[in-house]
């Protein structure tokens, strides 16, 4: 009797508690602004310079906010805190290199760009002036032909893939070679058309047409692997009604299943422009560099934006500050036509989107 | 489309013909492609082949061409494993951002920048690295000296920040946005089943990653990894321009003597190259060609292997 009287109080309070002790859902944000309070406080105190105070400030978040965790919330929730810290530490560091490089880019390359930076070539000049119009439609030239090379090869390799070859043993090995291909060394890429050249018409040659072919051993996987992609999506249905219908399967591919895909395609296309557009090494290797402009790309040397830079950068001489001004500049108006074809490509892949959604 | 307006129109007899034509294009086009690899290949062997016979003048000062390849295989090496053990954690770390930690609405934005990353040409990078990473990190480089000197990664002297360090440095940054884009893929592909029931046990988030994502995703990422290390071995421009080379073979990161890489070495010296030397630096560019094929491979081989499992 007594025994059970006293044993019915003491059940309740055991029952396990549902809600665990936890910190505000604002505690990290208040945990960042603490560290880097304390952090600035203590730099402007004792002279330190921003790159210290960054560093102490990440240092006192990283042990600071699993420390507060581990009292109210137990070591594992402390674990989850502090890995959860790292993680977007670790993409606010990817994103120091981006931040410096678009704004150093801008900075150093903005003062040089005028109508005479965009329409004069680089004959005669040594010092100040001259322009980037050669390497400019250079880099257009050769950037033209690579793509007229590589749209029709690609595309139809892509079609062969999806619509022909269909995973017999000739598709995959060419899927297979496609992925290596995406691997070579733009270098290497460089030396083939070298090589090739130079067996057809000689040593020594340089010319344009050979950075086109160069840059379309680059470029030729990524339109294929895009392609690939986008045919892949075309709704077996549309073909199949369209063979019903009595149309023969190259224009069932022409009128339908291209159409349908041509969206996807061209955002890929623009990507491998954009990709190849700032190569170099090809370039520097069998298209070198001139001072002078020359549009015909079967004949001598070419100068391209990309080369064009590095030549400025590591020739070196006397009027080193004036070289390495142009080269920023160059690369400025390089960075903003890449940017601006990934715009395209994207905006592009927007528009045409639904078609190839379903 | 207009496709059913069109249809009806086309006659049998002639599409017959339009059929094979249109067939033998395909293919063609495939088969072209295989013919480039294999023309690389051809090429580069018929014109590295006379160097194999270089030495002295012709082998630029040095005995025979495994003397002269050897340093440059080793810098090109080093260099790539430096960057991948740079780049690696962080691209882990910011995949997992994207696919896990970033809210969608946020994710689709951060994806993007890391996409801008690789959309950077890799002639710009070598400028940035030479102009503005390499004087800003010479007094990291000179703390190092001073304090960690008894390694002989960091035995100086650091008098200038054009090191391969440095270099590699640059390397990982461009190699990041490559392992970040596939470990992404990967990631999300983790059976949501699996993640819910780890996270209806009662694990945290990490150990819900932990205990379901990393297991799943391992290969992927491994492949991920070897497609960086291709990335990496085979760049020329940023480490032609940002590296001082000396074309020695030293573990020392940070002093003014570097070795060069077989990419960057071509590009530096091929324009003045004539006669054997061109042989010589193409069988360089070969054994290039080599190696990052077999990284490469390799790399794919893991990843298919990886997608049968699954």
């Amino acid at each position: 009797m007594s025994l059970l009287e006293e044993r019915r109080p003491a059940a309740k309070p055991t029952a396990m508690p549902l809600v665990a002790p936890q910190i505000p859902a604002y505690a990290p944000w208040l945990a960042a602004v603490l560290a880097g309070g304390i952090a600035a406080l203590a730099g402007l105190l004792l002279g330190w310079s921003l790159v210290a105070v960054v560093l102490v400030a990440w240092a006192l978040l990283v042990v600071g906010l699993p420390a507060w965790s581990a009292a109210i919330e137990g070591e594992r929730r402390a674990k989850d805190r502090l890995v959860t810290t790292i993680a977007w530490s670790t993409f606010a560091l990817a994103m120091i290199p981006l931040a410096s490089l678009a704004w150093e880019v801008v900075e150093n390359g903005h003062a040089i760009i005028s109508s005479e930076f965009l329409t004069y070539d680089m004959r005669g000049v040594l010092g100040a002036g001259g322009g980037i119009y050669h390497a400019l439609m250079g880099t257009l030239i050769i950037t033209a032909l690579a793509t007229a090379i590589s749209v029709p090869i690609g595309v139809m390799a892509a079609i062969y893939l999806v619509e022909y070859g269909k995973g017999n043993r000739l598709a995959r090995t060419i899927t297979f070679l496609v992925d290596v291909m995406t691997g070579i060394p733009s270098i290497v890429a460089g030396l083939f058309a070298f090589a090739l050249f130079t067996m057809i018409f000689g040593p020594g040659v340089r010319f344009g047409i050979g950075g086109a072919v160069a840059l379309s051993v680059l470029m030729i996987p990524i339109v294929v692997r895009a392609t690939e992609e986008m045919l892949k999506l075309v709704p077996e249905e549309l073909r199949e009604a369209s063979y019903a219908l009595g149309v023969p399967k190259w224009r069932t591919i022409v009128k339908v299943v291209l159409p349908t895909a041509l969206g996807g395609i061209v955002t890929g296309v623009t990507l491998a422009i954009a990709r190849v557009a700032g190569e170099t090494a090809p370039l520097l290797i069998i298209v070198g560099t001139t001072t002078t402009l020359n549009l015909n790309p079967f004949d001598g040397r070419m100068a391209t934006l990309p080369v064009f830079i590095f030549s400025s950068v590591t020739t070196g001489g006397k009027y080193d500050a004036e070289q390495t001004a142009r080269a920023w500049g160059a690369a400025l108006v390089l960075v903003a036509i890449v940017m601006t074809l990934n715009l395209l490509a994207r905006a592009v892949g927007k528009v045409f989107a639904p078609k190839t959604g379903r | 489309m207009s496709t059913t307006t069109t249809a009806p129109s086309a006659p049998t007899a002639v599409s017959r013909r339009g059929d094979s034509v249109f067939a033998g294009l395909a293919t063609g086009a495939g088969l072209l492609i295989m013919l480039a690899l294999a023309g690389v290949a051809i090429f580069l062997i018929i014109e590295g082949i006379p160097a194999i016979s270089a030495s002295g003048e012709q082998a630029y000062g040095k005995d025979n061409i495994v003397v002269y390849v050897w340093p440059l295989l080793f810098g090109t090496l080093l260099a790539a494993v430096i960057a991948l053990l740079i780049a690696t954690p962080l691209a882990v770390g910011v995949a997992l951002v994207i696919s896990h930690y970033a809210p969608r609405r946020v994710a689709r934005p951060i994806g993007y920048l890391i996409d801008l990353l690789a959309a950077v040409p890799s002639v710009v990078y070598g400028l940035w690295g030479r102009a503005v990473l390499a004087p800003a990190i010479l007094p990291v480089y000179a703390w190092l000296a001073d304090h960690l000197g008894w390694l002989p990664f960091f035995d100086g002297p650091a008098r200038t920040g054009r090191t391969i360090l440095t270099a590699a440095i640059v390397l990982a940054v461009m190699a990041l946005p490559i392992i970040t884009a596939i470990c992404r893929e990967v990631f999300l592909q983790t059976p949501r089943i699996h993640e819910e029931a780890a996270l209806a046990l009662g694990a945290t988030r990490w150990e819900m990653i932990r205990m379901t994502v990393f297991p799943y995703a391992r290969s992927g990422v491994i492949s991920a990894v070897m497609l960086g290390l291709g990335r990496a071995l085979g760049e020329t421009m940023a480490v032609a321009m940002v590296l001082s080379a000396s074309g020695l073979v030293t573990i020392n990161l940070i002093s003014a003597e570097n070795p060069s890489t077989i990419a960057a070495n071509i590009a530096l010296n091929f324009g003045n190259a004539s006669g054997t030397k061109v042989n010589v630096l193409i069988f360089s560019g070969l054994v290039l060609f080599v190696v990052s094929f077999a990284v490469n491979f390799l790399g794919r081989w893991i990843a298919a292997r990886g997608q049968v499992k699954a």
